[in-house]
Formats: structure tokens, C-alpha cells, sequence
């Protein structure tokens, strides 16, 4: 090809992701991308074709999530790119890097209400980290360049480039694009050197000091970071559910998560606290509860790339804004040059680990039924720790967080801020294209299942050896968790007992379904899962009304827990 | 206490509907917003006055920061800016409203920009102050239209 040769629009795109190092993109065609998908015909960048296009956005999520690297999905116009809303705005919530193409009806027909248009750009503007309505087909190299780079650095995002079918179309000659210029986006690296000094010396200081940590943590890339901080000064470390795995969950300085559903030990920790060091944390509703009895005793070190969350929500004494591996890179340089004293925590680690002892995870094995909290522990023990896990909403995602001991980075794979169910089997499906070296597991929810559950035919179709471990209770069980506690048991639809034979449909769309109902058989049923190359379902049938213990109720301070004494369901 | 955030912002499709949605969405006021063109054609101007005593600026600021296109941000205080406001007042001038609305005028070095029989039409460039008081002393003659530009402010050189 001569320098001059022209290509299309759609050609174009193409080479501008490979460009970009995308080897895979999630999506499903229509009208508008028919050009697109032509041009991919004739490449070989890989094209994953999902059965609905909220699972390409999961997919695509599910990829960034278990790599690190930018996921791609596309759709086409109107109700594609609707069907990607909430994909795009979970990416939103938990500053995953995703870019959305959606194709859009001709330029000229833009504003006429043609057929399968949307106002796309519109649409996604609140949930997106940035937005392209492509007007110059030219333009394209340029802006998938652009994208790629907003979603991926700074506090990641998803970016949403609508293109014009007319843009696909037009022919002209390719140029690579040159270096982004962006005059309005120049993200903080580098924490201000004073602060760095000033909260080094608070750590160094503290005799209390609790490390909250949050997926900024995983973004980054810090968790060796956290794990230096943490180890040399022996301090305590409690993580979101977005940062499990951050900080080995088997660790002795491990407290697990924190929270409306996290130990009962994190919990106390924060309370009693006298230096919370947040680290890619945004002190979320559902971590901190009643935010005015919050740490009460704790100066608040906050450590954050975007500054929009510093003092967002809590006002912190110690501010730095930065790159949480850069950042802690500093602070640990600071502290070596001080004198060392791990024994200063000794004693709030003793208090600390007599909370643990005291208030362990616990849940009832004696009465002869399933309990959802074993299936998670069968999980964790079958899979030696190693699996990469996928959840979905609700109960299923709380015992998966809570029963399952993470101890990398990017192994547990959430929808945390907004909370979507039917997340977690095309999120598996993404993750494990990414990360063919290790295996997927989905612990997902009866109900959660029913919304995405088309997905099975994806995994299929691409022999993704994923598994899909149903904690099914037929119920919306963390509703009707609600409703027991504090509806007074009414149930209002929230039983979902009439629903399909899960193991029947897994295997009608050709994979492998199995259905366990007894304590016995869930470890054999997980290993032939696992063994056996198709993607696999595995329905467990569980203990009806479990609950999920301890529990925050929303409003309240983060001490006032339900069965966390115990950590065990009152009986009634 | 009114704020007024002099902003930056790169001359892009879909800029203005990207800052009034993240004001819309945040759940921030605006009392008014003026864009025009800057001194850079790449670049635009907004000028946008918000009741900071409701939200706290800091945040307002922090989440324009966070929109690519915007370039740049200045919290302009009274001492440091200079800050005018344009406004077309339609009042009544029948009679002896007319001498009386022109005496008004006059003192407040306003133009008289239309007229006709019953109504007179007066055009002000003033600082948000001067143009209140104008438009209360206008009060009793029957204010039938007005229409304000917004504040433009733009900041003091220095000396």
C-alpha cells in the first residue's frame, strides 16, 4: 500500500485499534457498523460476538478488569448503544477502562429522529469520562488514539466514540495519529513532596494506623506498595470490595473487607483507629455508613488521583493527590529514612486480632440444607485460592467476597458502585479471553443469572471454558434480606421459586449442567466443572433464607451491626 | 455568597451541554452562564455565577476540573475582578413616566435604545448592583420586560 492509498472510515477504525494494541474487541453488529464489520471480515482483529449488547459491555469490562488493559465493545446505533448504557455506566461507577463505539445513522440524518437513531452522545454524557460524536472521518485515528488514552490513565473511565455511518464510509488517506494533546486533561502523578513528608510521619507515628484500601489501589498498580507500607510498619489492612485481592486476604495483617457486609474486625478497626490511611477509596455510602460517626477518632490520610474525591464525602486532615503507586513509592522512600519501630502497632494489633478471633465469619452448616457460604469455601479450597472469581448482585456477591480469600490484584471481578446484576457471567466471559492461563469462575445469583443468561450461548460459541457456580435460592435474596429485617417480612416480589431447570438450560445450549443440592457432592461437582473444556453450570441449590452476616444497616454507623458479635444469624 | 467562576473551556461541539449537565447532575445552581468566544479562537469563555453559600465550590470546581475540554479555571472574588452585566428594561412612559424614566436613565447613564408611545426601552451595562438598583427605581413606572446577559467578569490586571 502506498502512503496514498485510501482506505474507509470503517478501515480505519480497524487499524486504529490494532493500533492501539486491542486483540479483541466485544460487540454485535446492526445496520450502521455494517461497514465496520465488513472491515473487520477482511482483518484479523478478533471479534467476540455476543448474544445482547450489555453483554459486550460486561465483556469488555470483564477484560479490563482481569488485564488491566483498555476493553473494547461495539454496537450499533439506537437500541445497540442503549443496550450498552449500563455496561458504560457501570465502567462509570468503578473507573474501569472501556471504549464504546457506537455507530450512528448518517450525518445528515442526524436530528430527524431516523430509523434506530438515539442521541447516543446524549444519552451517555453523565456516565462517561469522555465522549466523541466523530464529525471528520479523518479524525478517527486521531480520536480512537485519544480515547484509549483517557480511558486508560488517570482515574480510568469509560470513553464513547459515536460514529457516523457517513464516517464509515468516506474514504481518505490514513494517517496514524500523532501524540495526544490534550490541553484540558493532565492528570496528578506525583503527590506534592510535603505532604508526602507530612504523611509519612503521621504513619510513622501512629500507634492505631488502619490502611483502607480501594480499587484505585488495583489501578494503579500498587499493591506492592501497600503490601511494603503495610508489612514494615505492621499495620492492619481492611479493603473495599473493589480492592479484594489488593492485599492478600490471607495475610496476617488481612481484615477483609469493610462495610455494610464486611467483618465485624475491619469494622472495629476503623472505629477505633487513630490514622485511616485511604488509599484509591472514595468512603462510599456502603463503606462508612452513617458518615458522622465514621473513624470518629481518626485523622485521615487520603490518597487519590482524582481530587474531585478529596473531601468529597469525608475531609481529610492529610490530602495528597497522585498515583497511588507513586505516591506510596514516596511515602515508603520517606519512612526508611526514619527510624524503625514496628512495635509501636503491637498493641493495637493485639486488640485487633482479638477482635478477629472473637468476631470470625461464621454461618449454621448443622441443619442438613446448603449453605451458600460452603459452596464459596468449596470453591476457594477446590480451586487452591487460584481462580480468577466473577460475581453477580446481591447475596451471591457478599459470601463471594466474604468466603473466598483473594491474594492478587485484578482475581475478584465486581460490579461495585452501581450494583448490576446479570453482571457476572458476561464479565467471566471477558475476563477469561483475557486471561486464558488461569480459570474463571462466576458465582453468580439465580436472579442475576435470568438477565444475562443469553450469554451462555457466547461462551459457547468461542469454547470459553468458564464456570458458572449459581448460588440459587430463588429468591432476590438480598431484597428479601431487606424485607425480613426491616419490612417486616414482607416478602413483596421478591420469590422467584418458579424458574427454569438452570442445569437443563445449560446443557440445551450445549454445555455442561449439573445441579448439587447436598454438602457431599459440591466439591466433586466444581472439579468435573472445571475439568470438563465447555463452559459449565453448575446450580447449587442453597439454604433458602440464608442471610448475610454482619450487616451495616444502611444509615447507621459502621459499629451498629446485625450478627456481628457473632457473626451469626439470630435465630428468631 | 455568590461565587463567579471564570472557566476555559476548549470551542467544541457539545461543550456547553457537558458543563450544564454536570451542573444538572451534581445538583449545583447556576444563577447565570455567558460562553463566547475568547482571545484564542480554539477557546471559549464561560463566565458562570453559582450561589456557593448551597454547594461548596470547591467541589463545583474539582468536578469541572474532571471534563477533558476544560482547560482552565479562576475563581474571581469582587476585589479582583471587574464584573458587568447588560440588561434591556422595557418600562411604561406614558406621560410624565417619560421624563421620569429618562431622569432615571440619565443618572445611571443607561441608552435609550427604543420608544414608542406607551413604553420606552433602555439598555444598561452596569455591575450587578448598580443594575438592581437601576431596575428597583424603574419599579413604580410598570417594568414590562426585561432581559439580562448574565454576568461577564473578567479578571484585574496587575499592578
Amino acid at each position: 500500500m502506498t502512503p496514498q492509498t485510501k482506505i474507509k472510515g470503517s478501515e480505519a477504525i480497524v487499524r486504529a485499534l490494532q493500533e492501539e494494541g486491542c486483540d479483541v474487541i466485544f460487540g454485535y453488529p446492526g445496520g450502521v457498523v455494517i461497514p465496520f464489520y465488513d472491515a473487520l471480515y477482511h482483518s484479523d482483529l478478533k471479534h467476540v460476538l455476543v448474544r445482547h449488547e450489555q453483554g459486550a459491555a460486561h465483556a469488555a469490562e470483564g477484560y479490563a478488569r482481569a488485564t488491566g488493559k483498555v476493553g473494547v465493545c461495539v454496537a450499533t446505533s439506537g437500541p445497540g448503544a442503549t443496550n450498552l448504557v449500563t455496561g458504560i455506566a457501570d465502567a462509570y461507577l468503578d473507573s474501569i477502562p472501556i471504549v464504546a463505539i457506537t455507530g450512528q445513522v448518517k450525518s445528515d440524518l442526524i436530528g430527524t429522529d431516523a430509523f434506530q437513531e438515539a442521541d447516543t452522545t446524549g444519552i451517555t454524557l453523565p456516565i462517561v469520562k469522555h465522549s466523541y460524536l466523530v464529525q471528520n472521518a479523518s479524525d478517527l485515528a486521531q480520536i480512537i488514539h485519544e480515547a484509549f488514552h483517557i480511558a486508560g490513565t488517570g482515574r480510568p473511565g469509560p470513553v464513547l466514540i459515536d460514529i457516523p455511518v457517513t464516517c464509515a464510509l468516506a474514504e481518505f488517506v490514513y494517517k496514524t495519529a500523532s501524540a495526544v494533546d490534550l490541553p484540558g486533561y493532565k492528570p496528578t502523578m506525583r503527590g506534592h513532596s510535603k505532604q508526602i513528608k507530612v504523611a509519612a510521619r503521621a504513619i510513622h507515628e501512629s500507634p492505631r494506623p488502619v490502611l483502607y484500601v480501594g480499587g484505585g489501589v488495583i489501578s494503579s498498580g500498587a499493591t506492592q506498595e501497600v503490601c511494603d507500607l503495610a508489612t514494615s510498619l505492621n499495620i492492619p489492612v481492611t479493603t473495599t470490595l473493589m480492592a479484594m485481592g489488593a492485599f492478600p486476604g490471607t495475610h496476617p495483617l488481612s481484615l477483609g473487607m469493610l462495610g455494610m457486609h464486611g467483618t465485624a474486625y475491619a469494622n472495629w478497626a476503623v472505629h477505633e483507629c487513630d490514622l485511616l490511611i485511604a488509599v484509591g477509596a472514595r468512603f462510599d455510602d456502603r463503606v462508612t455508613g452513617k458518615l458522622s460517626t465514621f473513624a470518629p477518632q481518626a485523622k485521615v490520610l487520603h490518597i487519590d488521583i482524582d481530587p474531585a474525591e478529596i473531601g468529597k464525602n469525608v475531609e481529610p486532615r492529610i490530602p495528597i493527590v497522585g498515583d497511588a503507586k507513586m505516591v506510596l513509592h514516596e511515602i515508603l522512600a520517606e519512612v526508611a529514612t526514619m527510624e524503625a519501630a514496628p512495635e509501636r502497632t503491637a498493641e493495637w494489633l493485639e486488640r485487633v486480632d482479638d477482635w478477629r478471633s472473637q468476631h470470625a465469619l461464621h454461618y449454621e452448616e448443622d441443619d442438613g440444607e446448603l449453605p451458600p457460604q460452603y459452596v464459596v469455601e468449596q470453591i476457594y479450597k477446590v480451586t487452591g485460592g487460584d481462580a480468577i472469581i466473577t460475581t453477580d448482585v446481591g447475596q451471591n456477591q457478599m459470601w463471594a467476597a466474604q468466603y473466598f480469600k483473594y491474594t492478587q490484584p485484578r482475581q475478584f471481578i465486581s460490579s461495585g458502585g452501581l450494583g448490576t446484576m446479570g453482571f457476572g457471567l458476561p464479565a467471566a466471559i471477558g475476563a477469561q479471553i483475557g486471561r486464558p492461563d488461569k480459570q474463571v469462575i462466576d458465582i453468580g445469583g439465580d436472579g442475576s443469572f435470568q438477565m444475562t443468561m443469553q450469554e451462555l450461548g457466547t461462551a459457547v460459541a468461542y469454547n470459553v471454558p468458564i464456570v458458572v457456580a449459581l448460588l440459587n435460592n430463588r429468591f432476590l435474596g438480598m431484597v428479601r434480606q431487606w424485607q425480613e429485617l426491616f419490612w417486616e417480612g414482607h416478602y413483596s416480589h421478591t420469590d422467584i421459586a418458579v424458574q427454569p431447570d438452570f442445569a437443563k438450560i445449560a446443557d440445551a445450549y450445549g454445555a455442561l449442567g449439573i445441579t448439587v443440592t447436598a454438602k457431599d457432592e459440591v466439591a466433586d461437582a466444581l472439579r468435573t466443572a472445571i475439568k470438563d473444556p465447555r463452559p459449565a453450570v453448575i446450580d447449587f441449590r442453597v439454604r433458602r433464607e440464608e442471610n448475610v452476616y454482619p450487616m451495616v444497616p444502611a444509615g447507621t454507623s459502621i459499629t451498629e451491626m446485625i450478627g456481628g458479635q457473632a457473626g451469626r444469624r439470630k435465630k428468631p | 455568597m455568590k461565587h463567579t467562576l471564570s472557566v476555559l473551556v476548549e470551542n467544541k461541539p457539545g461543550v456547553l451541554t457537558r458543563v450544564a449537565g454536570l451542573f444538572a447532575r451534581r445538583g449545583f445552581n447556576i444563577d447565570s452562564l455567558v460562553v463566547g468566544r475568547s482571545e484564542d479562537p480554539r477557546l471559549s469563555r464561560m463566565t458562570i455565577t453559582i450561589d456557593g453559600a448551597e454547594h461548596p465550590i470547591d467541589q463545583v470546581t474539582k468536578q469541572l476540573h474532571k471534563l477533558i475540554n476544560v482547560v482552565k479555571i479562576r475563581e474571581l472574588d469582587a476585589e479582583s475582578m471587574v464584573a458587568r452585566e447588560l440588561a434591556l428594561i422595557r418600562v411604561s412612559a406614558e406621560g410624565a413616566k417619560r421624563t421620569e424614566a429618562l431622569q432615571i436613565a440619565e443618572i445611571f447613564k443607561a441608552k435609550v435604545v427604543d420608544v414608542d408611545r406607551r413604553t420606552m426601552t433602555l439598555e444598561i451595562t452596569a455591575a450587578p448592583d448598580r443594575l438592581a438598583a437601576f431596575e428597583s427605581l424603574l419599579q413604580p413606572l410598570g417594568v414590562n420586560e426585561v432581559v439580562r446577559t448574565g454576568l461577564v467578569a473578567i479578571g484585574r490586571g496587575r499592578s
